[in-house]
């Protein structure tokens, strides 16, 4: 496998590095690449009786961008993603910093360990768990009503956005501690007493020092939440019961459902645009961070 | 340095996490029908249902013939990929492994949809095979993560002395490299497993009419009666999952230490 090292110079290095990591990239190309491409053609060719028809056109799109139902769920995948993300992130420093901060070293791996269990039980049966938590006569209303504190259920609770964020702010939540902890584990110490040694306060100290450094970490966090949440199938189904929708479920509709092709192709190609331009313009905004902590 | 208010905070977190979890045995072990407050009473019933519905054997064979043909593939092409960026230094070498690492970020909604198009279009059947296909394109970036944290903390002096030694980059790789990076391997074939196991999106899109665990699961919750036997089925699952992982992050953490490395952090 790994033949002629260090001896051959960076020629046969660089012939030995590419040989080894082709048949991942090989599978990638034929397995990702390709099948991106093909949405990418697709979606700008015309939708017919069986597959697609080769004439192309920008009809699609102008469906996509135009029609008020395509905008409204957009607009609500958006929404809830930026609400699953802030409530995420905000929830999660305070565990990654007490994690990093003020957890003996050798007792870190086992709350790293305990944080990401969860993560890796049954997402079907988890997302399953907070429909029957939140709903009409679910646990936390039956527990509320047979410990007298209501009288009815409360239906503030049950399927609603609300309960969309609750549950993907939940699904996704370490996520978020992992970069952001990582981050902070690399902050030098001898920082945060200089800071103090000069007069601030611990908590000016944590605003003007430990924060900015651990920007990277937040921003990492914000993306890896961001990203997939927005994309999220299963928990608008089970949880909205199909009254939510988001625009992932719109995907599958177009393509499966009503077997449309270049329709549903654009709406994806659309929605990736739109993530990416966000995720960009983000980096962009924060990029005084991102230069800072580059060693 | 201590910060009660920070710690009191971080265990309510950690129930926060956990409260889904900790539902599953209290209903699967409750005599009713209904997932609700107040608890009817002990019952094991739920867990005979469970073990005697022959879709459910159906869908747990075609699962773990699937998870454990993903693991294998996925690790090993996580070898190569780990071991190439590791220790070669090659032309493109960032976009090369952006694409393969690609699928950690993108929706999977976005992963099944194109795989679907294209594999309908070019006229594969979707089965149980499609699924395989699928699930080791999403799980090849976790193997390269484990695998290539392994690979790092891989001491380069060791290996040159192989060579000085007189081995051959082949006998050197079989003798030196792959046992310290053991550990990892088998972290990585475990971590692919169960996210191979538990995917359910690939799985139902790409599955035809083959029923896997995940789907097998979704199916049911579209039957109230049939609820408590599939968290009967979650209780185990939970159970099996915290003993792999348990022996993921022990066998992980074991080949770092192995070579040398820092232990701290976690499995992602």
């Amino acid at each position: 496998m790994a033949q002629g090292t260090a001896r051959g110079g960076a020629n046969p290095e660089a012939r030995n590095g590419l040989l080894l990591v082709a048949p991942p990239a090989f599978y990638a190309i034929l397995l990702l690449a390709a099948p991106m491409a093909t949405i990418v053609l697709f979606s700008f060719l015309t939708d017919a009786q069986s597959g697609v028809e080769w004439k192309l056109t920008l009809s699609n799109y102008q469906e996509v961008l135009t029609e008020p139902v395509y905008r409204a769920l957009m607009l609500r995948s958006l929404i809830v993603a930026v609400a699953v993300t802030l409530v995420t992130v905000v929830l999660a420093y305070p565990v990654a910093y007490f994690v990093s901060f003020h957890v003996k070293p050798e007792r870190k791996s086992l709350w790293l360990f305990l944080i990401t269990i969860p993560f890796w039980t049954s997402y079907i049966i988890r997302v399953f768990l907070w429909k029957v938590i939140l709903g009409y006569n679910g646990v936390i209303n039956s527990g509320l009503m047979s410990l007298g504190i209501i009288d009815e259920p409360l239906q503030a609770i049950n399927y609603n956005v609300g309960a969309l964020i609750m549950t993907l702010a939940h699904a996704y939540a370490p996520f978020a501690i992992l970069p952001i902890f990582v981050v902070l584990e690399k902050i030098d110490r001898s920082l945060l007493e200089a800071g103090q040694d000069l007069g601030e306060g611990r908590f000016r100290t944590f605003l003007r020092v430990t924060l900015p450094l651990s920007m990277a970490g937040v921003i990492a966090a914000v993306l890896i939440v961001f990203i997939p949440t927005i994309g999220d199938y299963v928990t608008p189904n089970l949880i909205g019961g199909g009254k939510l929708p988001m625009i992932a479920n719109m995907m599958e509709a177009k393509m499966l459902g009503q077997d449309n092709r270049p329709v549903g192709s654009a709406i994806v190609v659309v929605a990736m645009l739109i993530v990416a331009l966000i995720s960009v313009a983000f980096l962009g905004l924060n990029r005084r961070f991102l230069r800072g902590n580059q060693r | 340095m201590n910060a009660p208010g920070l710690r009191a905070y971080a265990i309510l977190y950690l129930i926060f996490l956990y409260a889904p979890i900790a539902l599953l045995p209290l209903f699967a072990f409750n005599d009713a029908v209904v997932i609700a407050f107040p608890l009817n009473g002990f019952t094991t019933k739920w867990f005979v249902t469970m073990w005697n519905d022959p879709q459910l054997w159906n869908a747990l064979k075609n699962s773990l013939l699937i998870s454990t043909t993903v693991a294998a593939c996925s690790t090993l092409l996580g070898l190569f990929a780990a071991r190439a960026t590791t220790r070669y230094r090659f032309t493109a070498q960032t976009s090369i492994l952006g694409l393969i690492m690609l699928p950690l970020v993108l929706p999977e909604i976005v992963v099944a949809m194109s795989l679907i198009v294209v594999l309908v279009a070019i006229g594969i059947p979707l089965s149980i095979f499609t699924i395989i296909l699928g699930h080791i394109l999403i799980t090849t970036p976790f193997a390269v993560t484990i695998l290539s944290s392994a690979f790092q903390t891989l001491d380069r002096s060791l290996e040159e002395a192989a060579y000085d030694l007189g081995e051959s980059a082949a006998s050197t790789f079989r003798l030196i490299i792959l046992p310290l990076v053991m550990p990892g391997i088998i972290s990585s074939f475990l971590i692919c497993f169960i996210i191979s196991l538990d995917e359910y999106i690939i799985a139902s899109f790409l599955g035809g009419t083959q029923p896997v665990l995940s789907t097998y699961i979704f199916g049911q919750f579209r039957f109230p009666a049939k609820v408590p036997a599939v968290l009967a089925l979650g209780t185990i699952l939970v159970l099996l999952s915290i003993i792999l992982l348990a022996f993921a992050e022990y066998m992980r953490r074991r080949g770092i230490a192995k070579a040398g490395g820092n232990t701290s952090g976690g499995v992602l």
